[in-house]
């Protein structure tokens, strides 16, 4: 694929949201922590194209969708260095890249099974302590995890 | 108004020797130690010796405690109810989940938020890491954590801190041994933690298996304080120091079982053991006590284990008052 074919296609969405620079392994978990099985949109998924930065990537596009910051702040904690385009009329509007938030609210599980969270019904708050890699800290059992023991809820 | 009223009670009862303490009247839930500043645990240390200069006060007339004990622990609740009882308070709560509510699934948020209609401040021990945090959360009066879990027993650290200080004279560059359970034991990270404001030196000797965690020996490396790991617990070291903490090795601790056998008794400590010591050297402990520390030891003068329990009266009713906004 060249550059020029790579760009009409990221440009042919009229609205919506594209989201690139996906490490191929991770495409999938995020297509399932958007939850996009379940949107009826327009969805274009390509996966293992040719990244100057990643070597393959993945990259998903979702028409006349738009996600708020605490939606898109999920894809953080799996493909950090995902970029976000936002579309309007064929236009790139916006250019974000992701960045972890500093806590995160009602996302990830804690693994403690002794957590109160765990046992309460009660949303979980983790504070992002390192970004890269990823280490999260319970903001209930105090107790750390490491990036690749994290899971969403 | 209450605490208003008390709180002048309190000053008209005071000698004129005592300090008045001031940091603010709003009140405060104690989580973990590290929820005070080094400002606030001097101030805390200070009040808990008026306290136990004069333990018997009833500056916390009118006032209802709760103390909410989801798991047993006798000695931290008898501590904390007779800290209460002796400042004229009145305590509520039960010993047990099995007398409370919580048997018949109710939630610790709805618990939590029942009791603090009737009561003024809530103790609590529980058996899950987080739930004081949770508690402190949802509750409308301050929380004090008496234990969560594995997670955190700040009067714990409190008493350790104030057993420190009564014996050495002072807190600052001390050396002290931690030895034992360094790996899960709660009383020994948090008392590195409280310690880091205080320029100590700490030598670590455990096991292999029960070694200090690395976010500890990070904590020392980032505030420059020096430390020694050690495997073997010898006089060497015990000659060296001015507070030998000890704790208990654990056999359900271990996955092999082996493993335990072997180091049990490597790390007890016997009377000749502290031939050569430091005249100024204490030996504390959290307690309960097994095997870690001979029976022998305690009719040594540097056995301070029992009376360190004894301080956590003081340190509880500086804490208790000071959560209440009281001093």
């Amino acid at each position: 694929m060249t550059t020029n074919e790579k760009e009409l296609q990221v440009k042919a969405l009229q609205n919506g949201t594209v989201i690139d620079h996906i490490p191929s392994d991770k495409l999938f978990k995020v297509v399932s922590l958007l939850q996009l099985e379940q949107v009826s949109n327009q969805i274009t998924i390509g996966n293992n194209l040719n990244s100057k930065l990643l070597g393959r990537k993945g990259i998903i596009k979702i028409a006349d969708r738009y996600y708020a910051e605490e939606e898109i702040s999920r894809i953080a904690l799996i493909a950090p260095f995902a970029k976000i385009n936002v579309i309007r009329d064929y236009e790139v509007i916006e250019k974000m890249q992701l960045s972890l938030p500093e806590n995160f609210t009602g996302i990830v599980k804690c693994p403690n099974p002794r957590c109160i969270t765990n046992n309460e019904p009660m949303k979980t708050r983790f504070e992002v302590m390192n970004n890269d890699p990823i280490i999260l800290k319970c903001q209930y059992c105090e107790r750390e995890i490491q990036q690749e023991d994290i899971q969403l809820l | 108004m209450a605490g208003y009223s008390s709180f002048f009670v309190f000053l008209s009862k005071r000698s004129k020797n005592e300090p008045i303490h001031l940091t603010g009247m709003s009140t405060k839930s104690i989580v973990s130690i590290t929820d005070y500043s080094k400002e606030q645990i001097l101030h805390i240390l200070d009040s808990a010796a008026n306290f136990e200069a004069n333990p018997n006060r009833t500056i916390l007339s009118g006032k209802v405690a709760a103390t909410l004990f989801f798991e047993p622990s006798t000695r931290t609740r008898l501590s904390f109810e007779t800290a209460v009882n002796r400042l004229g308070g009145r305590v509520i709560g039960f010993s047990d989940a099995s007398t409370s509510s919580f048997v018949k699934g109710e939630t610790l948020n709805d618990t939590i938020r029942m009791v603090s209609n009737y009561a003024d401040i809530i103790i609590m021990r529980h058996f899950l890491e987080g739930a004081a945090r949770y508690a402190s959360e949802v509750s409308s009066v301050p929380v004090i954590n008496a234990g969560d879990g594995s997670n955190q027993h700040p009067s714990q650290t409190m008493l350790d801190l104030y057993s420190i200080r009564k014996t050495q004279g002072k807190l600052t560059n001390l050396k002290i041994a931690m030895v034992g359970d360094l790996k899960y034991g709660r009383t020994v990270h948090s008392l590195l933690m409280a310690m880091s404001h205080f320029a100590p030196e700490f030598y670590f000797i455990a096991p292999d298996e029960l070694k200090m965690p690395d976010e500890y020996k990070l904590i020392c490396r980032e505030d420059g304080i020096p430390y020694t790991e050690i495997t073997e617990f010898s006089t060497d070291i015990i000659n060296e120091v001015d507070i030998l903490y000890m704790t208990r090795v654990q056999k359900e601790r271990f996955t092999d079982a082996m493993e335990y056998e072997k180091v049990k008794n490597v790390y007890t400590l016997r009377k000749d053991m502290l031939e050569g010591s430091r005249e100024n050297l204490r030996i504390l402990h959290p307690l309960p006590r097994v095997n870690e520390i001979d029976q022998d030891v305690d009719t040594s003068p540097k056995a301070y284990y029992f009376e360190q329990a004894r301080n956590g009266l003081y340190a509880r009713q500086a804490m208790i008052c000071n959560a209440l906004g009281m001093i």
